[in-house]
């Protein structure tokens, strides 16, 4: 600490980190690992309870398996129900973020750049949209699917998710295309660039940030989504993994170890897709959160 | 439609179209004609860009609602045409429910209780995440990865952890402490308990993801300034990063607590739509579903949904009206004008 006397105020100058933070870092490290034992725990006893057999887990629930077996997750591997149902999630999860990021950077790009009597009642309506969440609509919404044939469709899950995604993915665009200076636009247009061309030269790729976040954002609310899917797909065959592990969990549900199993893989894809892109969401939240 | 209002972009379409060598301005004498024809193309762009999602918006979001607003006042089964018309019967029954009373009761609850819980938490897990250390990125991932599993995995999994013979009283029996083993899931006092560690556990990574959102939009030169000057760490947090964390701490309160007002999947897929009542854990939602839908009674079902719309709407407006005027600048209330 003597020496600290001397090298303070050069330290903290030099200090990268926000904050000053010049304290010793054990604390931290230890809070850190406490923080993921309890936030792993979960996760780790569903995918290792899939390696057990359902005698070791009703004997002992929280042990380690005494012989790791691999044909719970053979079993669900080799399912052709677990496929149909993940081709189902991904159908649904990559039209429902097509959908959402094309429409919405195109409204987007108008509620920022253009200038237009409504404009800011349009940009309320948009927002609105945070005040009617799906468990509000979702009653009339499988009446109003229903009643344009779309029941049992992937159709009727995507096209109703597309407007719930919306007002998230324009209330977090619109900042991002204003912060696109007004003098490129200019320049653009000088050198004869119409507007809609510049809208796809240069909106299009500096709102690449945003758009990749809320892009994120609606596959991994697809991927996961639930209560829509559940009174949209009756049938077992438009069945997504969400309906797919509900029902084997049932249907399965002495065969605790399976059920793990099936769990555990489901899981996968968001889990994967999110560890690569966990920057960009941050960073695209940036721009939105400071408003 | 104004001049004075699109004035901005009617110089830029002029001097688009002058630049692409006249253009209108050549090709129609009169100023008054090009000048109709300009707001008439920008009209037509403006209907291009914005019509698709306001289309899809208004009919998959708001139409629904109005649907709801409208079978609300019908007892109608969900086949053929409704035509019993009950008037305002529907809401005086679920008023003088007390099913609907207790789900009211347990909805306040995990509102108040998410933002008790989770707001410090999630805060002192964001500042933490924001320092630099080993594994930050990993960390980081490990904290979101509930927020990103599935309802349905995450109440699958935690519901055979927390039975009676599940893995959390397997390990208290392991660590000598089988005294404290519950019946986690089905004791009605302990139940709401159990649901607000699962939504916690849950939802932790989505409000540090705001907050470490937040903390990355704060200039640095403010937070060295104050470190040259003498303020220690927590100091720092108290003083500067919590106040311009505001906007931020405002926004996710809302977010979060809408969300505790529409809480159904975790319940639904944890305690089903029977047990939750007796359990304790039955939310407005689960309420709606088991006594509108499952019940076929549609008419009900949806005056109960007009009913969560309304209390959600009060508290939203309350909300922003009392809590997010200060960030009127902000992205949620929308309306700032550039």
């Amino acid at each position: 600490m003597s020496t600290s006397t001397l090298t303070r105020p050069g330290a903290r100058a030099a200090v990268p980190s926000k904050g000053g933070d010049r304290r010793p870092r054990y604390g931290i490290y230890f809070i850190a690992l406490l923080l993921v034992g309890v936030i792993v725990a979960p996760i780790a006893y569903i995918i290792i309870g899939g390696f057990r057999s359902n005698a070791e887990i009703t004997q002992d629930p929280a042990g380690f398996p005494t012989q790791w077996r691999i044909e719970n997750y053979a079993n669900v591997l080799g399912s052709p129900v677990f496929w149909r149902e993940v081709g189902n999630s991904t159908i649904a999860a990559v039209a429902t973020t097509l959908l959402v990021v094309v429409l919405g950077v195109m409204a987007a790009y108008v509620l920022a750049r253009y200038r237009f009597k409504g404009r800011n009642a349009l940009f309320s309506v948009f927002t609105a949209g945070l005040m009617f969440p799906m468990t509000v609509a979702i009653t009339p919404l499988y009446i109003l699917v229903r009643s344009l044939g779309l029941m049992n469709s992937l159709a009727g899950v995507v096209i109703p998710q597309v407007g719930f995604q919306l007002s998230m993915t324009i209330i977090i665009l619109v900042p991002f295309l204003r912060t696109i200076p007004t003098e490129l636009e200019e320049a653009a247009f000088m050198d004869g660039c119409s507007r809609l061309g510049f809208f796809w030269r240069m909106v299009i790729p500096l709102s690449m940030p945003g758009v990749v976040t809320v892009g994120i954002l609606a596959f991994i609310a697809s991927w996961n989504s639930y209560m829509l899917p559940l009174f949209i797909l009756n049938s077992e065959s438009s069945y997504t993994l969400p309906l797919g592990v509900q029902a084997f969990a049932s249907q399965y549900s002495v065969d605790t170890a399976k059920v793990l199993a099936f769990t555990s893989l489901s899981m996968i894809p968001a889990l994967v897709f999110f560890s690569l892109f966990e920057r960009r969401i941050v960073g695209g939240l940036t721009g939105a959160v400071k408003g | 439609m104004t001049p004075t209002n699109d004035s901005v972009v009617q110089t830029q379409v002029a001097k688009a179209e002058s630049a692409q060598g006249g253009g209108d301005a050549v090709a129609s004498p009169s100023p008054a004609r090009g000048h109709a024809r300009r707001r008439w193309a920008l009209r037509t762009e403006i209907a291009f860009l914005a019509g698709p999602a306001l289309l899809v918006f208004l009919t998959f979001v708001i139409l629904p609602v109005i649907i709801a607003a409208y079978y609300g006042f019908f007892s109608w089964s969900g086949y053929g045409p409704a035509t019993d018309f009950v008037g305002l019967r529907n809401y005086v029954v679920i008023l003088q429910d007390e099913a609907f009373q207790a789900a009211l009761r347990h909805n306040a609850i995990i509102v108040v209780l998410s933002l008790v819980i989770q707001g410090p938490i999630a805060l002192g897990l964001a500042l933490l995440l924001n320092r630099k250390m080993r594994f930050q990125s990993g960390l980081r991932v490990l904290i979101f990865a509930p927020y990103v599993i599935s309802e349905v995995v995450v109440g699958t999994g935690w519901s055979l952890i927390l039975a009676s013979n599940g893995a959390l009283n397997g390990l208290l029996d392991k660590l000598g402490l089988a005294g404290l083993q519950q019946d986690w899931l089905s004791n009605p006092s302990l139940a709401i308990w159990t649901l607000m560690a699962i939504i916690t556990w849950k939802y932790i990574g989505f409000a540090v993801i705001l907050f470490l959102a937040g903390l990355q939009g704060i200039p640095e030169e403010i937070l060295e300034a104050a470190a040259i000057d003498g303020a220690s760490y927590w100091q720092i947090q108290r003083r500067i990063t919590l106040p311009l964390m505001g906007p931020t701490l405002r926004i996710w309160a809302f977010l979060s607590i809408i969300g505790s007002l529409q809480l159904f999947d975790l319940v639904y897929i944890v305690w089903g739509q029977y047990v939750a009542e007796t359990a304790g854990t039955s939310t407005m939602a689960t309420y709606m579903v088991s006594s509108g839908r499952n019940a076929g009674s549609y008419g009900y079902g949806n005056a109960v949904a007009v009913v969560i719309f309304l209390i959600s709407l009060a508290v939203a407006l309350l909300y922003q009206r009392f809590v997010l005027r200060r960030d009127t600048e902000g992205a949620v209330t929308g309306g700032n004008d550039n």
